[in-house]
């Protein structure tokens, strides 16, 4: 090998590239995504090959691990023996030849690029599970054959039956992988690896541990529900609307034996129990007899091989839950063999559909004279099926007979007679197979005149064919390594004498065999009352119904609750989210039995304070009251700012003081040029009803943070601001600690809120784009506002105090870093500056002297402070870090420079600029709208 | 003193409350300034209140009130004004394109409480 050591893994990764490659590829031809795919396919079937020397004849057994998130256990880790290198030659020469097949199935009008590409990401996923060495790897790629599987069943996404199919897979297979992730968690557990080797020898350690249950219980849902073992069988017929090439992949040799090779890799660990012999064997037994009783009523030929394939899937758990080494030679023999012949049968149902176009067998009959080759290969495969010699069904059949004869006691007495009963619907059904489409009557009713296929969509089934003959009749010549190695691999200890020979005399399983030719001949002479009885009875029971009949409770319980909780009523789902806040707050308020309060002191009252508060206490009842007469509601709430910002002062607060009363003024700006465009008084319209349950509401939150703020202020904690105190002026060079937290110790969070900010103000920019709003021309007592909007003392005055605004902000700005002020509040008195002057002198005015773009100024502040911190970054420094120095000029004296600085002015720009920007565009507004209104005059 | 600022903000949130769950836009407006306000407060008052020890540092001062909730305090103040605004433009917006003020954008809408 020419790449030692990185093969297994490009092996792996080869359907995956090839999956995006042959997407690009169809935008070139049809042709070349398939051609893509099978030379993608062939290249790793040759890498595969490259390795069978080791594998097959020196039982060697390949690891190769790369560290992925090793805290988590989950190593990409390969591992090639002779049981994945088994089932990863079925995934590729059964992918290869449905390529092939495909090529000529899929129709003009489907896009082949998409089915191709579906096909490989199936196949890399499927090569996924069988190569890993890691199980949570293993889990990583057994979730993406659900996922896959479910592209490639949903692939024709017009027709609902695929849709629907793919849903009800999904939903299954991925149940069944959550429960398996859980099981592979769990051995990770008790092993204390999640690598296979090391699972694979703790088998005495699993056993003995009491979660050993729990963990087959998990397992074996994951394996039933991807093995369609009942009573989760019923997804596969459903998926049968999958597009033929598919099925043939997805129910012979993949998807539903990736839950049998999970049963063969973990059987050394999980076997051999009563619970396993019990639950395998019982949920095999049944899903066998279930599959091949259902199967010969199926007037559908893919619902008769989906039932068939139910059945065989059944038979090959049945062996494994014998948990017999010998059973396991059995089952990983009727793994191959149900895989070839299975495939065949499914591309010779596709053939018969394309050909005639039908696949009813009420409808089809006498195709043997149009198509001869094409019944000949159908006919030796449904021949395998059904267990005749020279061909491989025959020797696993044979196999399986007598493993069910072993240690016959009274309990599995019947198994023998079971298991028969089982062959002779499956002779049955494979009989009607052949008769009912070959031979009989020549339908007149069939759409097309069918035909032979092209070429080469039949070579595939005559590789598939020629397999099933050759294993048949020289087992030991052709498939005797490969299943000897599976087997060892499989077991993990010596393989079990077994013979693959042909004839072993007249023994009990060569009876049962004959048995079942005389039982299922007889059977299908029969037919036509056996299909009365069974449609008469049986036919209308299908497990999907109560499947559904539970989901869709479960929707409509869904459907309930979001109905319930969010109404199309805005104040409805406020008011639950109040109340459900409420009662959170009141859970936690009464979790635990320590006291509501703490024993910290109180600070002493005083007159002035206790009069301040009532006024913002009444203030506020009287904005509920008033808000109605909405200038009025709006004059108190400015009060209630001012208070705030006093309550600020009083509490050691200066900088927050400041911010406050300048958001106050920009706030009430704000409020008061939207007014304008809202109708002037506001109809009482609530019930008395409704205001009383919202007084309830908003009394119980005021009473919840009054315990909440209360409990709070009455404890002792211990700040964490020590550090920022005694940093603040040795470290960042500024003593306004609240300054140099935002500007320099978190300086990253103010950089987010200034983003915040600037974005907010985007969306507000482009939701005032092209916004025209009728405004009133009258106030709300109908006198006509004044049109000789800029009176001249105003106008003169303000452009006076201008520049003296603008200093006192550059003041604030500068002095921020020692002193309470900063680039926040400086912006936003320069925002106030630049209002006033709009105010007074209008929009045209002030717009010719102000021309710059408001929201370019804002990505500029941005970038300023966003640049601040990378030049530290790259100096080598930390992001955001700062630095500063002390400067002196002459006249202005000593004074200090600060990296920081240029941060805060990146804030100072971005806070302007959104307020600006804002009632800027406010403002223009309202230019239309007196023009309009000037206009309507 | 701790009682009255937690009268003050029980008072501002019951408030805000009540008015946010007007059926028109602008008492909402209001009603959600309000619970910014008492957000702010809340905030602040987890830094405990202390009288005359302003976060400016001095070598000769010890104690200090606790500087990190105020710095978070103002921003948030900042940040409640960006939503206010926005806000107030959104219920701008609606009464350009719905024709309304109400908050379901509906006129007309039968009251009935639900709850």
């Amino acid at each position: 090998m020419g790449f030692e050591g990185l093969d297994l893994v490009f092996l792996l990764l080869l359907p995956f590239l090839g999956s995006l490659l042959v997407a690009l590829l169809s935008k070139l031809s049809r042709a070349a995504s398939a051609w893509g795919a099978g030379v993608v396919t062939l290249f790793a079937t040759l890498i595969l090959f490259g390795y069978s020397d080791h594998v097959l004849f020196d039982s060697k057994i390949f690891i190769q691990t790369w560290s992925w998130f090793p805290h988590l256990g989950l190593d990409f880790a390969l591992r090639l023996d002779g049981l994945s290198f088994l089932f990863a030659s079925l995934i590729l020469i059964i992918g290869i030849l449905v390529i092939v097949y495909a090529r000529y199935y899929i129709s003009a009008e489907d896009c082949m690029g998409r089915f191709y590409s579906k096909l490989l990401l199936f196949m890399g996923s499927m090569l996924g599970v069988v190569l890993s060495e890691n199980i949570l790897l293993l889990m990583v790629f057994w979730e993406l054959t659900s996922l896959s599987s479910f592209l490639l069943i949903s692939y024709w996404q017009n027709k609902e039956e695929a849709r629907e199919g793919a849903k009800l897979a999904l939903t299954l297979t991925g149940m069944g992988g959550l429960a398996m992730l859980g099981a592979m968690i769990l051995l990770g557990h008790v092993v204390g690896s999640y690598n296979l080797t090391d699972v694979l020898a703790s088998g005495r350690l699993i056993q003995e541990n009491s979660l050993y249950t729990p963990i087959i219980l998990l397992v074996l849902l994951g394996v039933f529900t991807k093995s369609a073992q009942f009573p989760f069988h019923f997804w596969l017929p459903h998926a049968m609307s999958a597009p033929t090439p598919v099925s043939a992949y997805l129910h012979s040799a993949t998807m539903v034996k990736a839950g049998l090779f999970i049963l063969a890799r973990f059987y050394p660990v999980l076997s051999g129990t009563n619970e396993w012999i019990a639950l395998v064997s019982g949920a095999g037994l049944l899903t066998l007899l279930l599959g091949s009783f259902v199967a010969f009523f199926k007037d559908d030929l893919k619902g008769l091989l989906a039932y068939s394939t139910i059945s065989h899937l059944g038979l090959i758990t049945l062996l494994f839950g014998f948990s017999t080494p010998l059973a396991t030679v059995a089952a990983l023999f009727h793994i191959i063999n149900h895989a070839t012949f299975k495939a065949s049968l499914f591309m010779v149902a596709g053939i018969i559909d394309h050909e005639s176009g039908t696949r009813d067998m009420k409808k089809l009959g006498g195709l043997f004279a149009f198509m001869p080759h094409t019944a000949t290969l159908a006919m030796i495969a449904a021949s395998a099926m059904a267990g005749v010699p020279l061909l491989n069904g025959f020797l696993s059949k044979e196999m399986f007979f007598e493993r069910t004869l072993e240690n016959v006691t009274l309990l599995n007495l019947m198994l023998p007679f079971l298991v028969t009963l089982a062959a002779i619907f499956s002779v049955a059904y494979s009989i009607r197979f052949i008769h009912a489409v070959f031979f009989g009557e020549t339908s007149k009713e069939l759409p097309k005149t069918p035909h032979e296929p092209p070429h080469f969509m039949k070579l595939p089934v005559d590789l598939l064919v020629l397999i099933c003959f050759i294993v048949g009749t020289f087992p030991m010549l052709s498939v005797a390594p490969l299943l000897s190695n599976a087997v060892v691999a499989s077991l993990q200890s010596e393989a079990p004498h077994y013979s693959l020979a042909l004839w072993h005399g007249f023994t009990l399983p060569l009876l049962m065999s004959f048995i079942a030719f005389a039982g299922g001949i007889l059977l299908y002479i029969k037919r036509q009352r056996v299909f009365a009885s069974y449609h008469k009875n049986l036919s209308s029971i299908d497990a999907r119904i109560p499947f559904n009949k539970a989901l869709e409770s479960l929707f409509s319980f869904a459907r309930f609750t979001t109905s319930t909780l969010q109404t199309s009523s805005l104040q409805t789902m406020l008011a639950w989210l109040f109340l459900f806040a409420f009662f959170s707050l009141f859970a936690g308020l009464s979790y635990g039995d320590t006291p509501l309060l703490g024993a910290r002191m109180f600070l002493p009252l005083d007159w002035i304070s206790i009069a301040v508060s009532a006024i913002l206490i009444i203030s506020a009842l009287a904005t509920v009251v008033l808000h109605h007469k909405r200038l009025v509601a709006l004059v108190v709430l400015g009060v209630i700012g001012l208070i705030i910002s006093l309550i600020f002062v009083k509490f050691s607060a200066p900088d927050l003081a400041l911010t406050q009363l300048s958001v106050e003024v920009v706030t009430v700006v704000l409020i008061l040029l939207a007014l304008y465009y809202l109708p002037q008084r506001a109809q009482r319209e609530s019930s008395s009803l409704h205001i009383g349950r919202d007084v309830l509401i908003a009394s119980l939150g005021a009473v919840g943070v009054f315990i909440l703020t209360l409990a709070v202020l009455s404890r002792d904690y211990d700040p964490i601001s020590d550090y920022y105190i005694q940093n603040a002026l040795s470290g960042a060079g500024g003593s306004n600690i609240v300054n140099v937290i935002l500007v320099d110790f978190r300086a990253f969070d103010t950089l987010g809120e200034i983003s915040v900010l600037a974005i907010a103000g985007l969306g507000i920019f482009s939701m005032l784009q092209g916004l025209r709003l009728n405004a009133a021309n009258v106030d709300e007592r109908g006198f006509f506002y004044s049109l000789q909007s800029h009176p001249p003392m105003i106008a003169t005055l303000t452009r006076l105090l201008f520049p003296l605004m603008l200093l006192v902000s550059v003041y604030i700005f500068l002095r921020g870093h020692n002193l309470p002020g900063g680039g926040f509040i400086a912006g936003l008195i320069a925002a106030v500056a630049l209002i006033v002057q709009y105010l007074a002198n209008g929009i045209a005015w002030t717009q010719k002297r102000l021309s710059f773009k408001k929201h370019i100024f804002i990505s500029l502040g941005l970038l300023i402070a966003t640049l601040t911190g990378l030049v530290p970054l790259f100096l080598g420094h930390e992001f955001l870090s700062s630095a500063f120095t002390h400067v002196s000029l002459p006249l202005i004296g000593e004074f200090e420079l600060a990296s920081a600085l240029v941060f805060d002015i990146g804030v100072f720009m971005v806070v302007v600029g959104f307020t600006v920007l804002i009632l800027i565009q406010l403002g223009q507004i309202s230019t239309h709208a007196s023009k309009t209104n000037r206009k309507g005059k | 003193m701790e009682l009255l600022l937690a009268l003050i903000i029980a008072t501002l949130t019951g408030t805000g409350i009540f008015l946010a769950l007007r059926a028109r836009t602008y008492p909402v407006v209001l009603g959600l300034t309000l619970l910014s306000y008492a957000a702010n407060l809340f905030l602040f008052a987890m830094g405990r209140l202390s009288i005359n020890q302003p976060p400016i540092y001095n070598e000769q001062i010890t104690h200090y009130t606790d500087p990190l909730p105020q710095a978070l305090v103002l921003t948030a103040i900042v940040i409640s004004f960006s939503m206010s605004a926005f806000v107030i433009i959104l219920s701008l917006k609606a009464k350009a394109q719905l024709g309304n003020d109400h908050v379901d954008g509906k006129e007309q809408i039968k009251e009935e409480p639900k709850l």
